[in-house]
C-alpha cells in the first residue's frame, strides 16, 4: 500500500486517488511542432528513483496536486513545485 | 538435422536414478570476450529467443547475451505462460500468430519438451461492450484466419463446467470469445531451450553481467549519445565490451537502459502481481480470462491454480505483493468459480511491465546507428518471445525492418501512427 499525502484529506491510500504520471514541461500548443508535443505526450523519463509526479485526489477534494515519490522504494516527500 | 545439446529419454532418467550420476550442464559459463558481433542485453525469452534465431537462421554466432543475474530470472521466470493470437489489430493478429506457430515446432526444434498445451482460451464478456469488442475481435480474427469466435453461456459451461453462468451473479457471464489454439506452456522450459541451443551454436551467455552504461559516438547529446550517434560497445560490471550492434532486450528496466543510448521511451514500469494455490486433481480444461474482472486462470500440469491480474494502477519498480490485491483476486476468481472457495493460496508474486500507451511493443532500429530495442512488452511478452526474436534477428542480420514488426517502429510516437490494442490486451491473457 502506498500512503499518499493529499493537501486537503490528509494520508490516504493510494488506491483513493489516481497517479496522472511524471511531471513533465508542457510546450506552447501555438509554436510547438509535432514531434515536441508528441514527445511531451508519450515519452517519459520512468526513472527507478526520485520522480516528481502529479496526482489526482479522485475520491475526496478532487485536487490535482504534486508530490515527489521514489519509484524504488514508493518513499514520498513534498516538492518544490507543489 | 543437427540435435541442440542433450537428448533426455526415459532411459537415460533410469540409468541416472540407478548410478546417482551428473546430468549435462544445459549450457556453459564462458569467458567473455573484448568485442562481438551483437551484444544482447537482457537474458530473457526475448534476449535469448534473438541470439539463438541470429546463429541459427543467420549464421551469426559471435553473439553476446549480457544479464545482470541469471537466465529467466525476470519476466520470463514471472509470467502466466499463457499462449494466443485473438489480438484486435490485423498487426497485432499477423505477429502473435506466427509465435503460436512457433511455440508448436519449438520443443523438436529445441530438442527440449516445453509443455505446451492449446486447450482452448476463453476472454469473458460480463457487459453489452465487453461482448461489442470480443464481436469485433472475433471478426478480425476470422478474416486473418485464426480460429476465434463468440460463444454463448451455455457453450461456455459445456467447455468449462466449474464456471458460474447463472445469470443471478454480479457480473453475469453473457458470452465468450472463445480461441482453440491458446494454450499454455511451460516457461522455464522455454527459456532453457533457447539458452541451450543458443549455448550449443556458439552465443556467450555471461550472467551476472551487468550493463553499467552504452557507449556511443557522435550523437546530438552528452558523451556522443542520442539521436544520429553510433553505438560502439557496452561498459559492463566485468568491463568493456566492445560491439557495432547493442540490442535492448530488458523488460522492468527497458527505460534505464534505453536512456544509456541517449534514446527516451514512451513506457511506465508497472508492477503485475500474480498468485498460485495448492495443487488438486485436474478439473479446469480451458484458460479462463475475466477483462472486466481483472483476473486469468489457468491449471498447471501439476495441478496448481495460476491466477494473474492487471498491471498496478501506479507505476513503480518495487515487486512487493501487496494485501489489497490478494483480496480483490480471490473475490473475483470466487465470483467465476464459486467452488473452490476451499483452496488456499500457496504463493504470490509480481513482476514488472513495461506498459506503452497503445498497448503494443516497441521494436527495430532506433535514431542511434547499432542500437536496437525490444521493449514495451507490457503484459503480453511471453507468447510473442519467439517471433521477438525470429524478427528482431532478421532485422539485425538484414540491417532492414521485418515486416511484420514494421508497426511497432519506435517512430510511430513522433509520427502519431499508434497501433491501439488495448482491446485485446489489458487484462484479457
Amino acid at each position: 500500500m502506498i500512503v499518499v499525502p493529499c493537501p486537503n484529506c490528509g494520508p490516504r491510500n493510494s488506491s483513493d486517488l489516481r497517479n496522472a504520471g511524471e511531471v513533465a514541461p508542457r510546450p506552447d500548443p501555438e509554436t510547438a511542432s509535432l514531434t515536441e508535443w508528441r514527445s511531451y505526450l508519450y515519452l517519459r523519463e520512468n526513472p527507478a528513483g526520485w520522480v516528481t509526479e502529479t496526482w489526482y485526489c479522485r475520491s475526496g477534494c478532487r485536487r490535482y496536486f504534486t508530490i515527489e515519490r521514489n519509484t524504488a522504494t514508493n518513499e514520498i516527500r513534498e516538492s518544490e513545485n507543489s | 538435422m543437427s540435435r541442440h545439446g542433450y537428448t533426455y529419454s526415459a532411459g537415460k532418467l533410469l540409468r541416472h536414478g540407478l548410478t546417482r550420476g551428473a546430468w549435462p550442464r544445459m549450457w556453459n559459463r564462458p569467458e567473455r570476450r573484448d568485442s562481438y558481433d551483437v551484444i544482447i542485453i537482457g537474458g530473457g525469452l526475448h534476449g535469448l529467443a534473438t541470439a539463438y534465431y541470429l546463429a541459427q537462421n543467420h549464421g551469426i554466432t559471435n553473439v553476446a547475451v549480457v544479464d545482470k543475474g541469471y537466465l529467466g530470472g525476470g519476466g520470463s521466470g514471472r509470467n502466466t505462460g499463457i499462449v494466443r493470437s485473438n489480438y484486435l489489430t490485423p498487426e497485432g493478429v499477423a505477429f502473435y500468430d506466427r509465435s503460436l506457430h512457433l511455440y508448436n515446432t519449438m520443443a523438436a526444434d529445441l530438442n527440449l519438451n516445453v509443455m505446451l498445451s492449446r486447450r482452448g482460451h476463453l476472454t469473458l464478456a460480463h457487459t453489452d461492450s465487453a461482448l461489442r469488442t470480443m464481436n469485433w475481435r472475433a471478426e478480425v480474427n476470422k478474416l486473418l484466419d485464426i480460429d476465434s469466435a463468440v460463444i454463448g453461456p451455455a457453450e461456455v459451461k459445456r467447455l468449462t463446467p466449474s464456471l458460474d453462468v447463472s445469470p443471478n451473479t454480479r457480473y453475469p457471464i453473457l458470452g465468450a470469445l472463445y480461441h482453440p489454439p491458446g494454450g499454455i506452456v511451460r516457461h522455464d522450459a522455454v527459456v532453457w531451450g533457447y539458452a541451450r541451443a543458443a549455448d550449443h551454436l556458439g552465443v556467450h551467455l555471461l550472467q551476472e553481467t551487468e550493463v553499467l552504461d552504452i557507449t556511443c559516438d557522435g550523437g546530438d547529446g552528452p558523451d556522443g549519445k542520442g539521436p544520429g550517434g553510433k553505438v560502439t560497445g557496452v561498459r559492463t560490471s566485468r568491463g568493456d565490451i566492445s560491439s557495432p550492434v547493442v540490442v535492448n532486450c530488458t523488460a522492468g528496466w527497458a527505460s534505464l537502459i534505453s536512456n544509456m543510448a541517449g534514446v527516451p521511451l514512451a513506457i511506465t514500469t508497472h508492477p503485475l502481481q500474480a498468485a498460485v494455490t495448492e495443487p488438486c486433481k485436474v478439473f479446469l480444461p480451458t484458460v479462463v480470462v475475466s477483462g472486466s474482472l481483472h483476473v486469468y486462470v489457468s491449471q498447471t500440469d501439476r495441478g496448481e491454480l495460476v491466477f494473474g491480474a492487471s498491471v498496478d494502477p501506479v507505476g513503480t519498480y518495487r515487486v512487493n505483493g501487496t494485501l489489497e490485491f490478494t483480496e480483490e483476486l480471490a473475490g473475483h476468481v470466487l465470483e467465476l468459480m464459486p467452488g473452490i472457495s476451499k483452496m488456499r493460496l500457496m504463493r504470490q508474486w509480481s513482476g514488472l511491465c513495461d506498459m506503452t500507451p497503445d498497448y503494443s511493443p516497441i521494436m527495430g532500429h532506433t535514431p542511434v546507428e547499432g542500437y536496437l530495442v525490444d521493449v514495451g512488452w507490457g503484459t503480453y511478452g511471453f507468447k510473442a518471445g519467439p517471433v521477438a526474436g525470429e524478427t528482431m534477428a532478421e532485422t539485425i542480420a538484414t540491417g532492414r525492418t521485418a515486416e511484420l514488426i514494421a508497426a511497432f517502429t519506435i517512430d510511430r510516437f513522433t509520427d502519431g501512427d499508434l497501433v491501439g490494442e488495448k482491446g485485446a490486451a489489458a487484462v484479457g491473457h
